[in-house]
């Protein structure tokens, strides 16, 4: 999918994965599951629940390295990973959970990060005295403090309310037009996919393959609940076919 | 208040079981605390509560230490915790008298043999809590960390530490307890002073108030080191946990 000259920032190809259950059966989880994302890229991965996103990131997080195939990432690039719970150290504050992980991010940085998340006046706050959604605006800022090369998002809006959801969601599609970080996002949340992916990459049910790859050539600013209902048929339209 | 009231009627028990007892089996309050004040003025007092509290923090900092360590490795590692699973049962049940006797035995009555007894003693019990604790830890903060590439040593400190603390309290508060119980036997069967020695000698001379004085002049120090230095360092660990709303 890269135009000639700039290569991929992740090339992934995921041949097979498998879990044995408690009981010894084996359950296939990704079969066959290739995509390659560019430089600045946002790829938003849609799939029913259960159909092993959240075991993909892992692998592609480095952190499951028992499956049959390769996932290609710049030596020495810097991982930035949302989880789908915000994992914070209780026994830090927000700014020393931040530091933790990013000791070499300057003051001002992680000054204009906490501004940008609104943040900055939880900073000295531990995570225990927070919120849901503050706690996963943390997570965020945790994940940007570092500058990643590529940025991993595990259903961040998740069990959060639907009006909190949607700020968070316009804030971070804002954060990405300015940042360009290449990002893999997770969701089962399609409308939430649509309002921020470059590209769109619908998941099959278990064991998990790349239905389809939708680009999204609109500007994320200009998505309007309207537009993004539309591009939403408009892909319902298209797989109809492949649905049946 | 409560407290101080209990005391006072513990206090008030011990007087009148003097009275009925007698002098020679249940000394007083009162003598006891002219006991310890004349061992106090001759020195004696301070240098015999000085050795055995060396002894308490020498054992009590070994155990402590290579219990944390082999804790977390049994409660990390499956094959290290099966592998030293029977050794701690072992350990476990074996009798703290059995210990101190064949330390003497095969390391003659010294010192070094004399704290690792102790500390050996400890050990297990120390093992068993820090292992509880390392298998309780948070697998989803052990992604975190690994995702965003924190050194190993940083994780120990800032991320396995932390965790860890609830557990290390509660090894060291009963640990304290169980250490200097055996520091005093340990004494008693083979050194030359301390409150072990103390009290063996005023056993032979059957001297009850001796024995009282030097209990509780020794109960005493463990206490202040309770509230002076286990309970501030607790409340400084769990600071986040207080302001929790």
């Amino acid at each position: 999918m890269s135009p000639v000259g700039a290569p991929a920032l992740l090339e992934v190809q995921i041949a097979h994965k498998a879990f044995v259950t408690a009981s010894g059966a084996r359950l296939d989880v990704l079969r066959d599951l290739a995509f390659t994302l560019d430089p600045g890229e946002l790829g938003a991965f849609v799939g029913p629940s259960g159909c092993g996103k959240t075991t993909m990131l892992k692998i592609v997080a480095g952190l499951d390295a028992d499956y049959r195939g390769r996932v290609v990432l710049p030596a020495a690039a810097k991982l930035g990973m949302v989880f789908q719970e915000p994992r914070l150290l209780h026994w830090r504050t927000v700014e020393q959970n931040v530091r933790l992980v990013a000791a070499a991010a300057t003051a001002d940085r992680l000054a204009e990060l906490f501004h940008m998340l609104g943040l900055w006046e939880h900073r000295t706050h531990y995570p225990g005295e927070l919120s849901v959604g503050l706690a996963r605006r943390v997570a965020l800022a945790r994940a940007l403090a570092i500058e990643p090369d590529l940025l991993i998002l595990d259903e961040p809006f998740a069990s959060l309310d639907a009006p909190l959801a949607r700020r968070l969601r316009d804030e971070l599609a804002a954060l990405v037009d300015r940042l360009k970080i290449t990002t893999m996002l997770v969701t089962h949340d399609v409308e939430e996919a649509i309002g921020l992916a470059d590209r769109l990459f619908l998941l099959s049910a278990r064991p998990a393959h790349i239905l389809a790859e939708i680009p999204i050539a609109m500007r994320r600013s200009e998505r309007s609940p309207n537009e993004i209902a539309s591009i939403k048929d408009e892909i319902a339209r298209q797989l109809r076919p492949l649905a049946t | 208040m409560l407290r101080l009231a209990s005391l006072a009627l513990l206090l008030a028990i011990w007087w009148l079981g003097a009275l009925y007892a007698g002098e020679q089996m249940l000394p007083g309050p009162v003598t006891v605390l002219d006991a310890i004040i004349a061992e106090a003025r001759s020195g004696e007092l301070f240098l015999n509560l000085g050795a055995t509290l060396l002894r308490v923090a020498l054992a009590f900092a070994l155990a402590m230490a290579a219990g944390t360590a082999i804790g977390l490795l049994m409660g990390r590692v499956a094959i290290a915790d099966r592998v030293g699973d029977p050794w701690l049962v072992v350990l476990l049940n074996l009798p703290a008298l059995v210990i101190i006797v064949l330390a003497y035995v095969w390391g003659g009555l010294t010192e070094t043999a004399a704290i690792a007894a102790v500390a050996i003693n400890k050990l297990p019990n120390a093992i068993v809590t820090v292992r509880e604790g390392a298998r309780a830890l948070d697998p989803g903060l052990d992604e975190m960390a690994r995702v965003f590439g924190m050194a190993r040593t940083t994780v120990l400190r800032h991320v396995v530490l932390p965790q860890l603390a609830p557990f290390l309290a509660a090894a060291a508060r009963s640990g304290l307890a169980l250490v200097w119980k055996i520091v005093l036997v340990v004494e008693l069967l083979g050194r030359p002073n301390g409150v072990g020695f103390q009290i063996g000698v005023a056993f032979q001379l059957f001297d009850v108030t001796r024995i009282l004085a030097y209990a509780l002049a020794f109960v005493g120090v463990m206490l202040s080191i309770e509230s002076l230095l286990v309970q501030p360092l607790e409340r400084r660990v769990s600071r986040w946990r207080a302001r929790v709303a």
